[in-house]
């Protein structure tokens, strides 16, 4: 279904926060590109950077305290970091749309929902009121909302929670996007809602034929949807492959760690989860080694000394690591 | 809504008479003497005469039930038939209420004095929330910018320090030394001409500038810490994302949710102008409500002050309840059922 063209191409992009406590840096040059009609998962702990790379991508962090350093974002052959804010408004919401984690906070209280699913459309497609209007109907029926007419005078808070990730859903499709960046849709959902969004987010993409970059810590629920996996740590991409090769042939041990902690369904339920030990580092300091390898089961001496760049090992599987799982059984 | 309406205005009524009561209760207990500005000369027997005349012989119970009478039936009996003409009952040996001092009905010396009150305080209440809310909002904005380093500097100022100091202050510079304005403000003018209107903005100007400021560092202050609440929310960041401009996230996203409290405080402060600007008055002598309770309570007028104080009551139990539709309006998660 993707095809090799790439809608985005993300080359080094690198974000800082200025905070009291002196500099965070949350993103440290991560590069990866989405193709065409692509679902890329993008997993990692809380903290390991992938919502703050994404929302670099539209300048959605408040400057200050963030910064974005350094990278090049390609995006319909401009690069949406050198854009101002009149450019990129263009682009947000109507070529590329955004969900949020939270729905319960996402949308504004005190504004009926059709407006604010209006909103895109008039912006973007220069619709008057009433087109608008029966456009976001369909939208909301769309997505799997029932008696869409009328519920467009409510207000957010007559929406439950998965109603309401629906909407952001709707709001986000409003233009039809090239690309759709879905900031973990179903974190704050329970797990029957979480189903129905997925069932909804795959129905769509068959549909719409959009390329979506999806951020979770699921590893659960991206190896059902995804095409491509990147997997995160400490603001570096450490493992990217497509999404078979990623759970069955993982080769960065981190993301070794993180498969193992998932609960087997297969077989008998032999033996604890496994956690991994020890903390993320701080970012205070972008690293000179490997970020992980204080926790790494098979840090060498060159872990502690340089860290490694991304590379392609074969099969387009990237991995960031000196260790070879295949060489030598223990290290 | 409407039911909440009736509820409350239901509730109101048992309020209001505890209020009045209490009102009465206070000044009757408190060691006064209508006589006591009389001159040494004046007998015992006479000051007993005087008090007798001022309905004081009577036990309180019954001087309140005549207070009650006098204010809730024959005071609007008497404005029905003053204003519009509408005679009911019997209009010749119907009593109102009296002032000690002057021995005229009070509510006629209340009517006299609301409107300067309303020009002076209202005005700059109302000057007060233009300027403090584009304040606000500036510089919730563009916060730690040069604007609102010295904005929050001034309403900080302007908020600490009393207004009988700035307004002292005003008048020394701008009357005593620079004359331009003139220290007391002439009740008996008469706007027929453009020089009288000049004069009539001239005596008014300091009076209301030195409220307005003190009124707008207070709004703008609260303006800014709601707009400050609300910019770093999730739902700024979704109109971000849907490619809103700025002006369209600040004034439909943001300011619509920051309204809600400052507006509540605007509707309470309302009969804060009533009673709220006694000082300010006195200072610029604006015969206004405010000096007249003042002159009251020197004067032990109890009549003047038991009304002029439960009519503020009244407007602070009114303006609670438009307060509280204000907010449902403005909110649509609250509901009132």
């Amino acid at each position: 279904m993707p095809s090799q063209t790439p809608v985005l191409q993300v080359e080094n992009i690198a974000t800082r926060f200025h905070t009291q406590d002196g500099l965070v840096h949350a993103v440290n040059g991560v590069s990866f590109e989405l193709k065409k009609g692509e679902l890329l998962g993008v997993v990692g702990e809380s903290g390991s950077g992938k919502s703050v790379t994404m929302m670099t991508l539209l300048k959605l962090l408040p400057m200050p305290p963030a910064e974005i350093y350094a990278g090049t974002a390609k995006f319909e052959g401009q690069d949406l970091i050198q854009l101002n804010l009149d450019q990129l408004r263009k682009v947000r919401g109507g070529k590329i749309g955004f969900i949020f984690q939270d729905p319960m906070t996402s949308l504004n209280p005190v504004l009926t929902i059709g407006y604010q699913l209006a909103e895109p459309m008039r912006e973007h497609l220069g619709m008057s009121r009433r087109e608008a209007r029966q456009r976001s109907a369909e939208l909301l029926d769309l997505v799997g909302i029932p008696l869409a007419e009328s519920r467009l005078n409510d207000y957010p808070h007559q929406f439950s929670g998965g109603m309401r990730q629906r909407v952001m859903i709707a709001i986000a499709l409003a233009c039809d996007p090239q690309v759709l960046i879905a900031d973990e849709p179903t974190t704050a959902l329970d797990v029957t809602i979480q189903a129905q969004i997925l069932d909804i987010i795959k129905r769509l993409r068959e549909e719409l034929g959009m390329a979506i970059i999806w951020i979770t810590h699921d590893l659960g629920v991206i190896a059902g949807i995804a095409d491509r996996v990147a997997v995160m740590y400490s603001g570096f991409i450490v493992e990217e492959a497509p999404v078979d090769e990623l759970y069955g042939n993982p080769k960065h041990p981190y993301t070794r760690g993180l498969l193992k902690t998932l609960p087997n369904l297969k077989g008998k339920r032999a033996k604890r989860l496994e956690s991994i030990s020890g903390q993320p580092p701080s970012l205070n300091n972008i690293p000179a080694s490997c970020p992980f390898a204080p926790r790494c089961p098979h840090a060498l001496a060159r872990c502690l000394q340089e860290n490694p760049a991304l590379v392609n090992r074969k099969n387009n599987h990237k991995v960031a690591c000196w260790w070879e799982p295949d060489s030598g059984k223990n290290t | 809504m409407i039911h909440f309406i009736i509820r409350r205005i239901l509730i109101a009524i048992p309020t209001l008479l505890v209020i009045s009561f209490i009102i009465f209760a206070i000044l009757d207990l408190a060691p006064n003497d209508p006589t006591g500005n009389l001159p040494m000369t004046v007998p015992a027997e006479v000051r007993e005469k005087i008090r007798e005349s001022l309905g004081l012989g009577q036990p309180m119970h019954v001087r309140f039930g005549k207070w009650m009478v006098q204010f809730f039936v024959n005071e609007p009996l008497n404005i029905l038939q003053e204003g519009f003409g509408i005679t009911i009952g019997d209009a010749e040996n119907r009593t109102r209420i009296l002032s000690w001092a002057t021995r005229s009905p009070v509510v006629d010396l209340i009517i006299q004095r609301t409107p300067q009150t309303l020009w002076v305080v209202g005005l700059s209440y109302l000057f007060g929330i233009l300027i403090a809310i584009p304040i606000g909002i500036i510089s919730a904005y563009k916060q730690y910018s040069w604007f609102d380093q010295v904005g929050t500097f001034i309403t900080m100022v302007g908020f600490s320090i009393p207004t009988f100091f700035t307004g002292m202050v005003a008048i020394i510079i701008f009357s005593v030394q620079l004359r331009w304005f003139p220290m007391i403000y002439d009740t008996t003018l008469e706007i027929n001409s453009w020089e009288n209107f000049v004069l009539q903005v001239k005596q008014m100007f300091m009076p209301v500038a030195v409220l307005a400021l003190y009124n707008a560092s207070q709004l703008s202050r609260f303006m800014r810490a709601s707009i400050l609440d609300n910019l770093n929310l999730d739902y700024v960041r979704t109109a971000r994302a849907k490619g809103r401009s700025e002006k369209v996230v600040l004034l439909i996203h943001v300011l619509r949710n920051s309204l809600i409290p400052v507006v509540t405080l605007i509707a309470l402060g309302i009969p804060t102008i009533f009673s709220g600007a006694i000082i300010t008055e006195q200072i610029f002598r604006v015969n206004g409500l405010g000096q007249l309770l003042i002159i009251a309570i020197e004067g032990a007028d109890i009549p003047l002050v038991q009304t002029l104080t439960f009519l503020f009551a009244v407007l602070i139990v009114v303006f609670n309840l438009i307060a509280d539709v204000i907010y449902g309006i403005l909110d649509p998660r609250i509901r009132y059922d």
